[in-house]
Parts: structure tokens; sequence; C-alpha cells
């Protein structure tokens, strides 16, 4: 329990780094986990080398969800649009350091499908996003 | 008539069990699927053990004491909700295909372009999606009985949407997530002076109350037996007989059948022509034990317990602060306390209570337009059934002091 609720998660869920949304920007992508209704909004800004120079998310959900969006969004800025593509599950497990059952996993990993699936330009959501 | 609790507790196995070593299990998630007594456990164990066989068809004495075994659970679940006749209970896998049922065959046959339906913004999933589907098929209009505040029809408007001469009125006799049981009879009374027949979602009533079918007045009442401490893959729905004979078959396959030729059949007598194909035999039987375990202890003592632990419940959450319980108050509602906590996600709830035992269920219990309608995304809902107790109730309230100790 201590784990799963380590302070930075609730500290991030409590008064996120990242909320918001950006405009202008230059991708913007959102989903819902239809199981729990967790909603997840990102949008991104790029400079000239196709780096990411701001990210925001907003939406509503669990601390998990919520908190794990606002640390990927800090991972990201800095990032080349290549690296945002191929970040993985471990990434943000790594980001949030617990370990997950499957249903909360679910949680954990929305920021990075609807990230990943603006990031390639998708027009959709999939979870082959973040096997 | 009180309950022996504790006695009855001791016919649960799982409810003995630790969920972490040195953490009992607090079960308040019934209205998602109550456990099992041993009766149920043995009664589908002896099956598989000495009876097993199809059904309706051999000739062995295997096939015939199936046979007997799978229709005396039907008796059985006749006589729970004392329908007239017990040909008059089908067989189904659970709630929502009961209801689907009488969608697809006599909502199919009986509705056309224009015509209204009428239900109500508390359903589940399952008493709303069917007839979306139907109403898309055959053009014909949904209306819908608001919810108050405090969780309750206003009949009122229902008063007035009567007037639109609607063909049907489906609704819930207990919402499964505000608990609020609903004025059934008057509700039947009120269509059928407008002319509608009456789909009834039993899944929790039936459970948790005396329901009798013949005193409503139903037309329809569907509900499924792992609600009511049965097995999973059965369910049932009652009808009145004149409707199920003058409705077409639902699935085609055997059983459902009288006689078969290359280009046509006949269809079976009721309840037969509703079965097709080889149904859940064990689960019939199990489905009659839980019956006969519930009727054993009786309905009357059963709804007045969790009448009992309901309004502890609801003394003991409400005052919590930052708690917020929906649904109306004692008196008008089941065993269900669907609640927010000010600041926490309901999956954050959930799983914090985990930590102390408690077992309850967080989000919108397939009940999403319900949940629109109060502006909450989800809900934690704690739900009672015969073998709950106080002291479950007093570690749902410690184990929530816990969460907002790990929120601040």
């Amino acid at each position: 329990m201590d784990d799963l609720y380590r302070e930075v998660i609730i500290d991030r869920y409590k008064t996120p780094h990242y909320r918001g949304r950006l405009d202008p920007h230059d991708i913007a992508f959102e989903d819902d986990n239809p199981l729990c209704g967790d909603h997840i909004a990102v949008t991104l800004r790029l400079d000239g080398d196709n780096r990411v120079s701001a990210a925001a998310f907003d939406g509503h959900g669990c601390a998990i969800s919520q908190a794990s969006a606002d640390l990927l969004m800090e991972s990201v800025v800095g990032k080349t649009l290549d690296e945002v593509k191929a970040l993985t599950k471990q990434d943000v497990l790594d980001l949030l350091g617990i370990e997950l059952g499957p249903v909360r996993l679910k949680c954990a990993l929305l920021s990075l499908k609807v990230l990943k699936a603006g990031a390639y330009g998708l027009g959709e959501a999939n979870d082959e996003l973040v096997e | 008539m009180t309950l022996d609790v504790a006695r009855i507790r001791q016919d649960f196995p799982i409810l003995s069990r630790d969920v972490r070593p040195g953490v009992p299990l607090v079960y308040l998630d019934s209205t998602a699927t109550a456990q099992k007594p041993v009766a149920v456990i043995e009664a589908m164990n002896d099956f598989y053990r000495h009876s097993n066989a199809n059904i309706h068809r051999g000739i062995h004495i295997l096939a015939e004491e199936a046979t007997a075994l799978y229709e005396r659970g039907r008796e059985h679940v006749a006589k729970f909700i004392h329908a007239p006749a017990v040909k008059q209970i089908i067989f189904t896998r659970n709630a929502s295909e009961s209801i689907n049922l009488v969608a697809y065959t006599w909502g199919r046959a009986n509705l056309k372009s224009g015509d209204v339906m009428i239900l109500t913004e508390m359903e589940h999933h399952s008493n709303l999606v069917p007839w979306q589907m139907l109403a898309a098929e055959r053009g014909a209009k949904l209306a819908f009985i608001p919810v108050t505040g405090d969780g309750l029809l206003d009949l009122d408007i229902y008063r007035k949407l009567l007037k639109q001469n609607p063909k049907l009125v489906a609704f819930t006799h207990m919402s499964n997530v505000l608990g609020t049981i609903t004025p059934a009879a008057e509700i039947i009374r009120l269509a059928h002076a407008a002319g509608a027949i009456t789909v009834v979602d039993g899944a929790q009533s039936v459970p948790h109350l005396p329901v009798d079918v013949q005193s409503l007045d139903a037309d329809f009442l569907a509900f499924s037996a792992h609600k009511m401490l049965g097995p999973t893959g059965i369910g049932a729905l009652y009808g009145k007989s004149s409707l199920l004979e003058a409705m077409p078959p639902f699935m085609g396959g055997g059983d459902m059948i009288k006689a078969v030729h290359l280009e046509s059949f006949t269809p079976n007598a009721i309840p037969h022509k509703f079965e097709a194909g080889t149904p859940a035999i064990a689960e019939a039987v199990g489905f009659g034990a839980a019956v006969a375990y519930l009727t054993g202890v009786g309905m009357e003592a059963v709804a007045a317990h969790e009448q009992e632990i309901i309004a502890y419940a609801l003394e003991r959450l409400e005052e919590i602060p930052g708690v917020r319980v929906l649904g109306p108050s004692a008196g008008k509602k089941g065993g269900v306390a669907a609640f927010v906590l000010e600041g926490v996600h309901p999956h954050d709830v959930a799983q914090i209570l985990d930590h102390y035992g408690v077992a309850v269920r967080a989000g919108h219990h397939c009940a999403q337009p319900l949940h629109e309608k109060f502006g909450l995304p989800a809900t934690t809902r704690a739900s009672f059934y015969l073998y709950n107790t106080r002291a479950e109730v007093d570690k749902l309230v410690e184990a929530i002091y816990g969460v907002k100790k790990i929120f601040g």
C-alpha cells in the first residue's frame, strides 16, 4: 500500500506540475479508459528540430493515472518525437517506481497511449502502443 | 425477525478466508455478485459426481435424473417469485439475456415505427441498451422517467409520459447504484391503465426482497442466479403465459422445437421454446439450491437484516467528513451505499480499502447515464447481503479513514 501510494504519486496527483492545455500546440490527442471513465488529453509543442519544447496534460481520473501523466509530461520535455514514439510501458513504470496489477496498469498507461497516438499522428489510440 | 448472521456466515466458506495473511475478507460487493453457500456448491458437485447427463433426450437413468433435477430447479425458482405456473420460468444466461429475449421476440413482433417505450434514468445498461437497439431497428422512441435529486423516480412526469400511449414500460425494481426500491406495483398499474406491458429488472430486487409477480402483476421479470447465492451462467425470465405463448422463439436449435423439416420447424411449448441447445444444467441445480437456501432463511428476514445494516452504514458513512452517499435515505433503499469521498478518485478509494481486506466496487457500475446525471464519472459502492455484519461496516469506516490519511 505504502509502495503503491508513494509520496511522489500523491504529490503529483494533488499538485500536478504539467496540468493544462497548450495553446497553440503542434500535437494534441485525447482518449478515455472506457472501463473506468478516466480521461487524458495531451498537448505538445515542438521546436525546429522536432524536439518537445513544452508538454501538458488535462483530464480526470485516479491518482495513478493522473500522477503518471504528470511524470510522463515532465520526462518528454527535451525529447525528440522519435524518442517519444519509442517510449515503453517500462519507462512509465520506472517513472512511477511501483509495480501494478493488470487493472491498475491500464490507469498508469493511459497517458502513454494518448501521447504515442498523438506522436504518431494516429486517428485513434490502441493498446499495442503500450505493449 | 433477526437473522443469526454468525450461523449464516458458517455456510459461506469464502467468508472465512484471509485476503492476505492476517487480513480477513470483508466482502461488500454482493451487488456485483453474491458469495455461495455450501448448499449450492455441494448441489452442483453432487450433480456432476452422480447425475451428469444431457436433459430432455436420453432414456437412461442419468438422463432421467438430470432432467428431473434441472426441472426441479425451475420449480424452486417459480415458487420463489410466486409464478402461477412453473412453465412461466425460462432459463437464460443472466438477467441481461432475459431482457434481450423480450426485446428480440416480443419487441420485434410488437414494436413499429413511432412507438414509444418508457424507461427510467436509473437503469443498469442491461435494461437500457437492448431497448436502444430495438428502438434503432424499429424506429421507435424512448422516453425516460427522471430521477430526482434524492434518488427517487418522478412519478408525476411518468404519468405525463403515459399520455404518449407507450407500448412498453421497462424499469428496475431496485437500483444497483442508488439502492432505490421503486414503487413497482404502482408503476405497473399505471402502465397497464395506459395499455403498456411491463418489464421489471429484478436483478437486485429478487435477491434481496420478497418478490411476488402476481401481486405486482408484472408482465415480465428478469433476474440472475449469481446475485442471489447461485452460480454464474444462469438467469431467469418470468413472463405471463399469454405473452410467452404468443411470442416467436428467441434462438433456434435443439430442444426449442416440436418438429423440424428441411425447410421449416414447429416451435416447442413454453418454456422450452425459448431454451435452444443444451442449457446450463448444473447451474440450474445450483440456482434451485440457492433459492431453497434463501427460502429456508426467509426473504422477509433477509430484507429486514439488510434494512438494519444499511441504516447503520448510512449513519456511520455520513459522519465521515467529505463522504457523500448517493440515493434516498434509509427505509427507501436496499443494502447499497454508493458514495464519493471528496478529493479522492473511487479507484484509489477501492484500492486502499482492499488493503484493509474490504472488497467494494468502484466505477460507474454499468449505469453511466445515472452517473452523468449526478455529474460524477464514478463512485465507490459498498453493498450488503444477509451475511454482512455491523462489524464489517465498522471496518469499512476505519478503512475510509485510512484513505483520508494517505490522501491527507
